[in-house]
């Protein structure tokens, strides 16, 4: 077991690295329920924030994470920086790498964009979602939240359903919960399933039809701003054949979305607010998973980083 | 070990003829004894005392230069610290040493609320402080050189009640 310099992918993590990060979330979840929500863990360091994309949940939790371990925030937003002036990426991460951040956590449009930062950072880089690649913490606070519910998920059955292909959040969760011993199985339009996603270790459909087999049933988010062809007729097409509305739902099956969730379109109303959904406990859970992940990629570093 | 601890309890409960006393174990083996003071106590003083239990990982001063200790349990303190009645808090450890475990447990409980009086008792004292830290409760004094290590086994984890002392068989800080 070994927890890496950065969280770039869910692969740079083997399935102890996993319980471990996970085992630390849940002395921060006892951390989140106390009056004083704050330990000095992090004390005198720097984490700073970068998005250069929309977020409500990732970064507030991040930032939320962050300040629950005594760190100094900065959470910057393409919009009204001067990234609005043209600076570059580089530039960008030279400049705020200036202030010795313990952590810098990112958030681009582009796959890679935080693999291509290490080089420019001493800090250890997060990803928090390039483009179409990978978003490890979401998977992470989503197979917290299962475990929680579940406990091992040793031989379960997930079902991630919907616009696979332009979903980070997809392909972090298949490496996690199959690295979990999970089985799982990919379901939606044919032009939505990106060719040999089996070799990321799943199996995929093209129906709901045995959507009663699934123990989770995960539903991705139809990413519009993403779609520059049509990879559906409409979205009513759409919900018509792979919306899950309670009539999906057997009793026992959990529901998990990682939101923002399109209503109507991928879950019905109904099910969005139905006690099979574990959508709220998710937003919970990713306080406290960032808190452990922040934690222990900076354990055992030193607090000024060193200039290599 | 038995006899040890139940003259600890019996001090701990004449030095607090209020009675209005918390255990607080430190985790791993300091919680396995508060729990055992918790039910010598409890004996004492015909009255359940409320018993909690720190894991001070996220209190350590030594973040930069150690690797990410193991993950143990939760702290759980349920108790109200602030009463009323105002308790004291009795923080409980197996080995008292340098006090930098008993300062960050002690930043702990603060955390949670303003104890009357915050007490340690520990098992075994074996000296080199290196914070202004004294027991209130002392099973035994161990003089011992630093290049020693006590160990202090407990049946629940270990099979066995007892205290050994052996070579230190690793670095206690991890190269930074």
């Amino acid at each position: 077991m070994s927890i890496p310099r950065h969280l770039i992918s869910i692969d740079d993590l083997d399935r102890a690295g996993i319980e471990r990060i996970l085992d630390r979330a849940e002395s921060f979840a006892e951390v989140s329920g106390r009056e004083i929500k704050k330990v000095p863990a992090l004390r005198g360091r720097t984490v700073v924030n970068l998005f250069y994309e929309a977020s409500t949940r990732t970064s507030s939790s991040f930032e939320l994470a962050a300040k629950r371990l005594s760190a100094d925030v900065v959470s910057i937003r393409s919009v009204g920086s001067s990234v609005d002036k043209g600076e570059s990426l580089k530039d960008t991460v030279q400049t705020l790498s200036a202030y010795d951040p313990a952590a810098l956590v990112i958030r681009s449009p582009h796959a890679g964009a935080a693999q291509l930062i290490v080089a420019w950072t001493s800090a250890a880089v997060i990803n928090a979602g390039d483009g179409k690649h990978e978003h490890p913490t979401q998977a992470l606070l989503d197979v917290f939240t299962l475990r929680r519910r579940l406990g091992a998920l040793d031989g379960t059955n997930i079902w991630i359903v919907g616009d696979v292909l332009h979903s980070r959040v997809a392909r972090s969760n298949i490496l996690a919960l199959s690295r979990m011993g999970a089985t799982v199985t990919v379901c939606g339009p044919p032009t939505l399933i990106p060719r040999d996603i089996e070799a990321l270790g799943c199996e995929s459909t093209s129906t709901l039809d045995r959507l009663a087999e699934a123990d989770v049933v995960y539903a991705l988010r139809m990413q519009q701003e993403r779609m520059r062809e049509s990879f559906v007729p409409s979205l009513r097409e759409y919900a018509v054949r792979y919306q899950i509305d309670v009539s999906h739902l057997r009793s026992g099956q959990l529901l998990m979305h990682p939101g923002p969730v399109n209503r109507g379109v991928e879950l019905s109303a109904a099910a969005i607010d139905s006690p099979q959904a574990l959508i709220g406990e998710q937003v919970k859970a990713g306080v406290v998973v960032r808190m452990a992940v922040l934690y222990e990629l900076l354990a055992g570093t030193p607090v000024m980083a060193v200039a290599a | 070990m038995r006899r040890t601890l139940a003259r600890i309890a019996h001090e701990i409960v004449e030095g607090n003829p209020d009675g209005a006393i918390a255990l607080v174990g430190i985790h791993r083996r300091g919680a396995i004894l508060a729990r055992r003071l918790h039910a010598l106590t409890g004996e004492l003083l015909e009255d359940a005392v409320p018993l909690g239990f720190a894991d001070i990982s996220f209190y350590r001063d030594d973040l930069a230069i150690r690797a990410s200790a193991p993950v143990v349990h939760a702290t759980q303190l349920d108790f109200q610290i602030d009463g009323p009645p105002a308790r004291t808090i009795v923080v409980v450890d197996d080995v008292l040493y340098t006090g930098r475990t008993v300062r960050a447990a002690i930043d702990e409980v603060f955390d949670y609320g303003r104890p009357a009086r915050v007490q340690l008792a520990v098992l075994v004292d074996r000296g080199h402080r290196e914070l202004p830290i004294r027991p209130d409760y002392v099973g035994k004094n161990l003089p011992t050189s630093q290049d020693q290590r006590v160990n202090v086994h407990v049946k629940e984890i270990d099979g066995s009640d007892e205290v050994t002392i052996g070579p230190a068989n690793r670095p206690r800080r991890a190269a930074a």
